[in-house]
């Protein structure tokens, strides 16, 4: 795909990449504290897809509503969220945002605006529309984004909130995390049309289909959609393609993906696409590749520290908090 | 007090509210123009407009869900279900994110949602049914069910007011049926939680709600003529139901009826039963007994749907053998 003009600064840029690397450094460490036994729960991760988690969430302001799913750490840290919390989580502790409640970037933020995701896939995109509705009631510029894997998207959901918020002209954006597999299942078995962005013409709303292994090209095109959402003229279906670097979970050794296509994809990662386009335009030499290396490193090993030290929820607080 | 009639109260409940507070958005198919499927909300879409009035596509998840994400920021919304038997489409929006976000996140999550239930309208198995046990069961759920035109309105003006996802079951047989006193007051409200001993006695004791109130004191009529004094409470909250009234209500009569007009098996009764078999087992003098619809799905011709309700009959019958025991 040809390389976009980009509205971004150069201090923008290196921070989408200090982003797309703290998101694969954050994931990292949680599969270390896996294998240590110290994380019990499910591990879903983002390899190959951080640009379009980091790119969308980076693209919306502070007081824009963001529904990140089940792989989308690059989508909390892009919207401000600390790697300390993302530990937390997965360490259940009690001063975890969902104080030990639910798993992993399952959660929310108030102050930044993150409603964190319930596992039924596509559950969350009608609750993103009344967010949207809410906005726009109330007379607010803001917009809500979520997200949905290409598997997710054939759950009723997709279509009910979808097309709710085509009618209600809601300031909504669905970005759609096409990363070829869901779970063991390819594409050809989980839509029959060519994109899922096709579908955007049957809701009569844009749909954009981006390149989801270039963080600057997906920024745009969500930055686009939200400039529309806010002008009033409703909702955008975004199509991200790009390639899960990983199983489905911790557990799973994708076999099922063809060795080739694999390779194929390693030469996508979005790490390494960002790092061209950088090295391309001169912002990027080994002094300064360095010195995120070190911030990333500094600030993930502090964060570690800390939530490890942080303590467990008493057990009988299991029993609190069910009614507000 | 004015004289209305439940469907009356309800609507009066909503406008009430929807006048004192401008976060109060109604939700659901066919609501503005039209005025609801059974005018409910006949005349909202001029006095409020179609901002607070929002008619939706056929999309019960999506309507709920919506209703879930403006409850998240800053309103209150009521979503408007045709008929309770098309909740189910919006199970999963209810039990799953409705129910678990204050537990998750701890963000309340102000939605009602109203569901027109029940038999005896001739509806046919898609019409007439009464889902509220598939919710009683549901952590973080409020599930109310009046029987009155005073408890239609209250219940619906706390449940608005609450902060908490609550279900309000309007039994649709009792919309133009039941007429009676509400109050005028705008800040009437009946207490969520808080039964009611709609007929006092001393013999024994009907625990029902919505439109098996009506049965329930019909048979307790009956049964005053021949000298027996049976006890009429209305739960009117199924979750969380108010135990204090049923342990009192077991200690003056010491024999226990459970009744609704939803099947029978896993039913509100058999949650009723076994707490009053767990905390006054020694106060009974016979087995808590239950009576509700048939398990089998409402059907639809007269002969074979007055069969399959609980009719004052039937509740008169068990309330002798309860008697007799
Ligand atoms: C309603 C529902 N069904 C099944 C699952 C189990 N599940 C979790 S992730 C997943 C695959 C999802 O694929 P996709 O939506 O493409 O997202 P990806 O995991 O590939 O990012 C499945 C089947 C679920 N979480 N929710």
């Amino acid at each position: 795909m040809p390389k976009k003009k980009t509205s971004l600064t150069k201090e923008q840029k290196l921070e989408l990449y200090y982003l797309l690397k703290l998101t694969r450094a954050v994931e990292e460490t949680v599969v270390r504290l896996y294998k240590q036994g110290r994380v019990v729960g499910g591990v879903y991760l983002s390899r190959g897809m951080e640009a379009a988690s980091v790119g969308a969430a980076y693209a919306l302001e502070r007081d824009d509503i963001l529904f990140p799913i089940h792989r989308d750490t690059g989508a909390h840290l892009a919207k401000g969220q600390s790697p300390k919390a993302i530990f937390l989580q997965y360490l259940g502790r009690a001063d975890s945002p969902s104080r030990g409640r639910d798993p992993g970037i399952h959660f929310s933020d108030r102050s930044l605006n993150v409603v964190g995701n319930i596992s039924h896939l596509g559950s969350m995109i009608p609750v993103a529309v009344g967010a949207a509705m809410a906005m726009k009631l109330a007379g607010k510029k803001n917009v809500s984004l979520n997200f949905i894997g290409e598997g997710g998207s054939n759950i009723g959901d997709f279509h009910e909130g979808l097309n709710l918020a085509a009618v209600q002209k809601a300031p909504f954006i669905l970005v759609v995390e096409n990363n070829q597999f869901a779970y063991s299942t390819p594409t050809h078995l989980e839509y029959a049309c060519e994109n899922i962005v096709d579908r955007a013409v049957g809701y009569g709303i844009p749909g954009e289909l981006v390149d989801g292994t270039d963080v600057v090209v997906v920024y745009e095109a969500v930055k686009k959609a939200v400039e529309r959402a806010r002008r009033g003229e409703g909702p955008t279906l975004i199509e991200a393609k790009m390639m899960r670097l990983t199983g489905h979970s911790a557990h799973d050794d994708a076999k099922y993906v063809p060795e080739e296509l694999k390779k194929q994809w390693e030469q996508k990662d979005p790490i390494l696409v960002m790092r061209r386009r950088l090295e391309a335009e001169g912002l990027l030499d080994e002094k300064v590749e360095k010195e995120i290396d070190q911030r990333i490193e500094r600030e993930i090993e502090e964060a570690v520290e800390q939530a490890l030290a942080s303590p467990l929820p008493k057990p009988e607080e299991a029993a609190e908090g069910v009614y507000a | 007090m004015a004289v209305l009639t439940y469907l009356q109260a309800i609507s009066e409940g909503m406008r009430e509210e929807m006048r004192r507070d401008e976060s109060v958005v109604l939700l659901g198919e066919d609501i503005g123009v039209y005025g609801g499927a059974f005018k409910v909300t006949k005349g909202f879409i001029d006095e409020f407009g179609p901002k607070r009035v929002i008619d939706t596509p056929i999309s019960e998840s999506a309507i709920v869900g919506a209703a879930v994400g403006m409850a998240l920021y800053g309103f209150r919304p009521i979503a408007e279900i045709q008929f309770a038997d098309f909740i189910t489409v919006a199970y999963n929006q209810i039990v799953q994110n409705a129910a678990t976000i204050h537990y998750r996140y701890g963000f309340p999550v102000p939605i009602v949602v109203r569901a027109p239930s029940g038999a005896g309208v001739h509806g046919g198995p898609f019409h007439s049914q009464n889902p509220e046990a598939l919710f009683t069961h549901v952590p973080g759920l409020k599930v109310v069910a009046p029987s009155t035109p005073a408890d239609a309105k209250g219940l619906l003006k706390a449940a608005v007011r609450d902060d908490n996802p609550v279900l309000y079951f309007e039994h649709k047989y009792l919309y133009r049926r039941i007429k009676g006193e509400v109050p005028e007051d705008d800040d009437f409200t009946v207490p969520i939680g808080v039964a009611d001993v709609k007929r006092p006695g001393r013999d024994a004791t009907v625990i029902t709600y919505g439109s098996t109130v009506h049965t329930a004191l019909q048979a307790a009529e009956d049964l005053s003529a021949e000298g027996a004094e049976v006890e009429v409470l209305d739960l009117r909250t199924l979750r969380p139901y108010d135990e204090q009234a049923i342990l009192d209500s077991v200690g003056r009569t010491n024999r226990v009826l459970v009744l609704h007009e939803a099947s029978k098996t896993g039913g509100v009764g058999a949650e009723i039963a076994a707490f009053i078999t767990e905390n006054a087992f020694e106060k009974l003098d016979a087995p808590v007994m239950r009576l509700g619809g048939l398990d089998t799905p409402v059907p639809y011709s007269p002969p074979l749907e007055e069969y399959w309700l609980p009719s004052k009959e039937r509740v008169v019958g068990a309330l002798r053998r309860l008697l007799e025991y």
